[in-house]
């Protein structure tokens, strides 16, 4: 176990400093130099030019700035945004637990009407399971964004119920304005984990054992418990942990859709401004959210699977 | 994915006739394989005759008619503009297509060599080639876009760049795991001795076994690649407002607001239609289901080369 979460942890440093190189060395590809944002149409004198890149650090070599920024954002310093002049800590703090909110509300839902919709689909053979099917296959091709603009004009152009776009404020006016991104996000995610679960319990009804034991006369109900759901759980976790990750790249979009202030929005209206220390800074930030989600997958299959835990790699 | 056997085991080994070759992909896509194949056909159709077809131009303003409801002139209404939906729909096939074929299409041509090679030589190339695919693959395909556009600016061609980078591992990774599995057979031992090259052998022998595989995680790839591209453009960063796009169409606020909804349901309701038959038709011709084309060649071949 140990081995294996430190082989996880290399794993998950090494593709972190890749992608913060990504992010940082993308700046250099783009046409134009990063001042030239700030001066806009303006066309400033070599002095102002000069003192601004100075300021931005911009006239020291390229891997100097990569350490600069590097240890900043190790200790918290993200840097200042171009456009507002803000501390894009403060910037992210404030979208960061919204979408973490909204991703935790979103993944309730998935995990709720996933795994009901796929235990159902695995229990029934029949009509449950086809239609269950059918409803699963047409989620899984709905995209955040035409969830959305449905889950708009359904519930808050038309009946009004949900606000159709920002959160309220307080707690619960939060909730409320996050009721519908989170379905929105959840529609596929959910179409995903009810097959996933369905064919994982399949999986093992049809083992030998589970046949045996319900041959033998035990409850179909404890047969279930002890030998179909928890053989069953190690994949349906993995993927819990997998769709996420994947949800922490849809919030860019549900997000926008809903315009929630988190950090999905913030990465969108940020690029919109090319504001690129706080693009670079959120998107090193959902990749980490990816990043991780995705090593905790397999930490998390080793942890409920003991038959993992003495293998080096699960591959 | 669900494997239902809804068609009899009609080419069964030893059955002498040989169907059609259509007959042949009807059985193998099964009953909704079919129906979401010729969905694709008529989608794909529609892009490449959308001049022909349409009855307006799909750019054509008159603000007198916006947001008409359906009727004779307009089949399907005007959205805010005054143009006709229609006729959008149909152009905007082309535009929502073009974007994904161009993901999948550089993807390939990326990723199938680079597999190849890491199955072919094994090893520390393969160790090397899976380690990158892996790096690739914890990055979020549309994070990377949205980067891209931060540094390029909006459009379809930075969009479709960074797509392609990022679906390069979701494709290669297939083709490399079932690459690994033809590599270790004795025909293509059998090949080596027989002093046929690397390269003929891998392209001729290995890449034509693993075929349905390939195209079918292809058509699977189409599919999200689709959905990301048209989410792009939703949020306006790929393909920009005035060209008709069933994503931009989606994100017709006004429309939104003020409910009307055959404007953006119509756009909504191609792109759920076209991902979903794409990853019906995909998921089919790469399923596990043996099919009977596979199944006929595989007796030719050496002890069980079918993956």
């Amino acid at each position: 176990m140990g081995r294996l979460a430190l082989s996880r942890l290399g794993g998950l440093v090494t593709t972190l400093l890749l992608s913060s190189l990504v992010i940082f060395g993308s700046l250099y590809l783009a046409p134009g130099s990063p001042e030239d944002v700030l001066f806009g149409s303006r066309t400033p004198s070599a002095a102002t030019r000069a003192a601004v890149r100075r300021q931005l650090h911009l006239n020291q070599p390229l891997p100097v700035r990569y350490w600069d920024w590097l240890t900043g954002v190790l200790h918290g310093d993200l840097g200042r945004s171009m456009v507002t002049g803000q501390t894009v800590s403060s910037r992210v703090g404030d979208g960061l637990g919204v979408t973490l909110a909204l991703v935790a509300l979103s993944m309730l839902l998935v995990v709720l009407f996933g795994v009901g919709l796929g235990t159902a689909a695995a229990l029934r053979p029949g009509p449950v399971d086809s239609a269950a099917n059918t409803v699963t296959s047409v989620t899984v091709a709905v995209p955040p964004f035409v969830a959305s603009t449905l889950l708009i004009s359904g519930f808050a152009v038309h009946l009004g119920w949900f606000p159709a776009s920002g959160i309220g404020t307080g707690a619960l006016g939060e909730l409320r304005g996050l009721v519908l991104p989170a379905c929105a996000l959840a529609v596929i995610n959910c179409g995903f984990l009810a097959r996933i679960t369905r064919n994982a319990l399949r999986e093992q009804l049809a083992r030998e054992h589970v046949q045996t034991a319900l041959v033998r006369g035990l409850p179909r109900w404890a047969v279930l418990r002890d030998h179909v759901f928890r053989n069953a759980v190690p994949p349906i976790v993995t993927a819990v942990a997998l769709l996420t990750s994947g949800m922490f790249a849809s919030t860019l979009v549900v997000e926008t859709a809903f315009a929630v202030p988190g950090i999905g929005m913030l990465t969108i209206s940020s690029v919109a401004q090319k504001d690129f220390p706080v693009v670079q800074a959120v998107s090193l930030l959902l990749v980490a959210a990816f990043v991780i989600c995705n090593a905790a997958s397999d930490l998390i299959q080793a942890l409920v699977d003991p038959r993992l835990r003495t293998a080096g790699r699960t591959a | 994915m669900t494997v239902t056997l809804d068609h009899p085991p009609a080419t069964a080994p030893g059955r002498p006739a040989t169907p059609g070759r259509l007959a042949r992909a009807r059985t193998a896509l099964g009953g909704s394989g079919s129906a979401a194949a010729l969905f694709l056909l008529a989608v794909l159709l529609v892009a490449l005759a959308a001049p022909l077809l349409a009855p307006y131009n799909p750019d054509l303003q008159s603000l007198l008619d916006a947001y008409a409801g359906p009727s004779g002139a307009h089949l399907l209404g005007t959205d805010g503009l005054g143009r006709d939906l229609l006729s959008r729909l149909m152009f905007g096939a082309r535009t929502s297509l073009l974007g994904p074929a161009l993901v999948v299409s550089v993807a390939l041509l990326v990723g199938i060599p680079l597999a190849l090679a890491a199955a072919w030589f094994g090893g520390l190339v393969h160790a090397l080639v899976a380690r990158i695919f892996d790096l690739v693959y914890a990055l979020p395909g549309l994070l990377l876009a949205v980067l891209a556009v931060a540094l390029f600016g909006p459009g379809l061609v930075p969009a479709v760049a960074a797509l392609s980078i990022a679906y390069v591992p979701f494709l290669a990774r297939i083709v490399l795991a079932a690459a690994r599995q033809q590599r270790v057979n004795p025909y293509v031992d059998a090949l080596c001795v027989q002093g046929f090259g690397a390269v003929r052998i891998a392209v001729r022998h290995i890449l034509r076994n693993i075929a349905p595989v390939v195209v079918g995680q292809a058509a699977i790839a189409f599919g999200y690649a689709l959905l990301d591209l048209a989410s792009l453009s939703y949020l306006g960063l790929a393909v920009q407002a005035p060209t008709a796009d069933w994503g931009v169409m989606v994100s017709d606020s006004n429309a939104l607001m003020g409910g009307y909804w055959l404007p953006i349901l119509a756009p909504g309701l191609l792109i759920v239609l076209s991902v979903l038959s794409l990853t019906v038709v995909g998921a089919r011709i790469s399923g596990e289901r043996p099919q009977p084309y596979l199944r006929r060649r595989s007796r030719t071949r050496p002890t069980g080369a079918a993956a």
